[in-house]
């Protein structure tokens, strides 16, 4: 009996090690050396200096202006991606015949083989002069700009996320058990009630973990707004590169990324609040 | 029957792609009844039940409801209710507003004081009360399928569609929620239609039987009748346990046909159609109509090969030369008395009820009013 217990443990240990000491060195450690960085200071030429300082913190509002572009980027792009995955996904989960569905699956996935660099400079191609402007100059509509405004990085974080909000929503809708949307049209609900009622509610889970999934990412994102919004706005993102990398300011960028992630694990944790009362899920899975 | 039945099918056959699933089929159910349809599964019991809940269309036919012809009516309209297979009861909700769903989309509005009120005495009538806030997964399969009761219910349906309701409950369960159903029904007086492909929960629960096979009524009567007198072999074989003995017409003799069995026996037998000298037929006899005796008298001599005891009556498997085993259901306490063991030589007799002998060629041009409709489509 006890060495039975000692083997599985050992068999535990064995699958578990890899996985844990790769979280170990590349993410546990690191994140404990930001978080030193982040309470001291900047050696005069550029890194760290031991300190034990809340400055970097107060200093924070001197970045308010990324800080807010990005808390106001986050959401609204998460937003934006739920309104066109949504639908998707319901057509995926509940409308599309069933030897059509792997297929139009892939088809959502299949972007992502490529890199996301390389698609956004195939929207900055399409979106620029010589692309849809062109065209639309070519029958008579001109001085249509779309590169470098907010439509377009909006168009472009839609565009990379996409599949990221709308599997976690297919695998819920998928899950549904549809026998309760006959019994919700036997009490009496019209399909409006019902999908209100019964379907978005069972599905929340997924919704909820789409949307924090993106907009985690959308926390750190500053490729798209660069190539696509022309590089005017900065976001948390752009502050953290500049920091790290320009002015060599490492403590200051520690604690913007200790923020960073203290505004994930917030996001995470009411998304999860939220998903779990509404839905009556007793756990939700991420994925 | 002058009331305007509750639930009246007309011609109704429903087709996916090249399976006909229900054929043909003529039923007219009439107001405060308690009718089962019964059958194997893939007889098309579970698609009537459908076409009247609004869940499936029929390719041919007419589905009424009281009188209402229900073509293109969408669930959400029609003034049936349905408890459904494993009770479909929503995950997200508590018990109360699983009652309280139903409710809250009456147009006009319900005011809130109703709602709560009506939900309550639902729940009062499955003796629910106090259950209320309790979440559908903290509750044990017996307190859900009365919660899917009390949702349905609490509509004041014309009609309740029960979808093989108690199959995910256990026996003592299932025999408790039998009579529980069945004083409902006669509390509220509506009509209840329950699909079950049990024919005991069928025989116990309901007034009317309606036997399905293959999408098409076999039979329509009530439980005794159905036990009884069965139209054809089909019935006789899945409503209650029978013997079937195989044999050729040898003769008649007034009402009855003479049957000569595998081993040379001659016995009388009713008969449910004209049958021909000569003809294969099989003759059913009930297990509880052979009495047990002392070898030397009865209509056939048997050894005991197994014994199943059940309190007040016993099992007997007894294997008869030139002709297999027979099961007889005999009480002990009547009668002869003793218990046989295995092994024992006895005598097999005829107690009561003369068996009956059906073509062993499926027929279906029998006598029940609904036979004119099932010739239609074959």
């Amino acid at each position: 009996m006890h060495g039975s217990r000692l083997r599985r443990n050992f068999l535990t240990a064995l699958l578990l090690g890899p996985a844990a000491a790769w979280l170990v060195v590349f993410l546990v450690l690191p994140f404990i050396a930001i978080a030193v960085f982040s309470v001291g200071e900047r050696a005069p030429e550029g890194g760290y200096q031991a300190a034990l300082t809340l400055a970097q913190y107060a200093n924070l509002p001197a970045r308010a202006t990324a800080f807010w572009n990005t808390m106001v980027l986050a959401p609204v792009g998460a937003l934006a991606c739920l309104l066109v995955a949504y639908p998707v996904a319901y057509y995926l989960a509940l409308q599309a015949p069933q030897r059509w569905r792997l297929i139009l699956l892939a088809l959502v996935v299949i972007p992502f083989w490529t890199s996301l660099l390389m698609r956004t400079y195939a929207w900055m191609y399409i979106l620029g002069g010589r692309g849809i402007p062109a065209l639309l100059a070519f029958i008579g509509i001109e001085d249509i700009r779309l590169i470098n405004t907010p439509g377009a990085v909006l168009l472009g974080i839609v565009y990379g996320y996409l599949p990221l909000m709308i599997l976690p929503i297919y695998v819920s809708l998928e899950r549904l058990d549809r026998r309760l949307l006959e019994a919700s049209a036997d009490l009496g609900a019209t399909p409006i009630s019902t999908f209100l009622g019964v379907t978005l509610k069972l599905s929340l889970p997924g919704v909820m973990t789409g949307f924090s999934l993106v907009m985690i990412l959308l926390l750190g994102e500053y490729l798209i707004p660069t190539l696509l919004g022309g590089g005017k706005v900065f976001f948390i993102g752009n502050a953290l590169v500049d920091l790290f990398l320009q002015s060599r300011n490492w403590p200051f960028g520690s604690a913007i990324a200790i923020t960073l992630v203290l505004v994930s694990v917030v996001v995470l944790i009411a998304a999860n609040r939220i998903s779990t009362r509404v839905s009556g899920a007793r756990r939700v899975d991420l994925i | 029957m002058t009331a305007v039945p509750d639930i009246e099918f007309r011609g109704v056959t429903k087709r996916y792609g090249a399976v006909t699933a229900v054929s043909g089929i003529d039923l007219a159910v009439p107001p405060s009844a308690f009718v089962a349809l019964l059958g194997p599964s893939g007889c098309g019991k579970t698609t009537c039940l459908r076409m009247i809940g609004g869940f499936e269309q029929p390719s041919e036919g007419q589905v009424f409801i009281r009188g209402q012809d229900m073509a293109g009516t969408p669930p959400y309209r029609r003034p049936v209710n349905m408890v459904f297979q494993q009770y479909a009861l929503f995950p997200h909700l508590d018990v109360e507003d699983n009652v309280a769903y139903g409710l809250r989309q009456a147009r006009p509005r319900l005011s809130s004081r109703e709602i709560a009120s009506r939900a309550g005495e639902a729940l009062e009538m499955v003796r629910l009360a106090g259950y209320g806030r309790r979440k559908i997964h903290e509750l044990s399969g017996g307190q859900q399928q009365r919660v899917a009761l009390a949702r349905a219910l609490v509509n004041k349906p014309a009609v309740l569609l029960l979808d093989e309701p108690l199959a995910a409950l256990d026996k003592k369960l299932r025999t408790d929620m039998q009579i529980e159903l069945q004083n409902l029904q006669r509390e509220i007086g509506i009509t209840f239609v329950l699909v079950t492909h049990d024919q005991e929960e069928a025989l116990s629960m309901s007034d009317f039987v309606c036997v399905m096979n293959g999408g098409r009524i076999v039979q329509l009567g009530q439980p005794s009748e159905i036990y009884d007198e069965p139209v054809d072999l089909f019935v006789a074989d899945f409503v209650g346990k029978t013997n079937l003995l195989s044999g050729t017409v040898a003769g008649h003799s007034g009402e009855l046909v003479e049957v000569a069995l595998a081993d040379g026996t001659v016995i009388a037998a009713r008969k449910r159609m004209s049958l021909q000298r000569g003809e294969a037929v099989s003759v059913s006899l009930r297990p509880e109509s052979l009495s047990l005796g002392a070898p030397e008298s009865g209509r056939f001599k048997g050894i005991v090969r197994n014994r199943i005891f059940l309190g007040s009556t016993a099992e007997y498997a007894i294997e008869v030369k030139g002709i297999g085993t027979l099961l007889a259901k005999a009480d002990h306490l009547i009668g002869h008395g003793n218990l046989f063991k295995p092994g024992e030589p006895v005598a097999i007799g005829f107690a009561s009820r003369t068996p009956l002998a059906f073509p062993e060629t499926k027929n279906n041009g029998t006598n029940q009013r609904v036979d004119k409709h099932v010739e239609i489509i074959s």
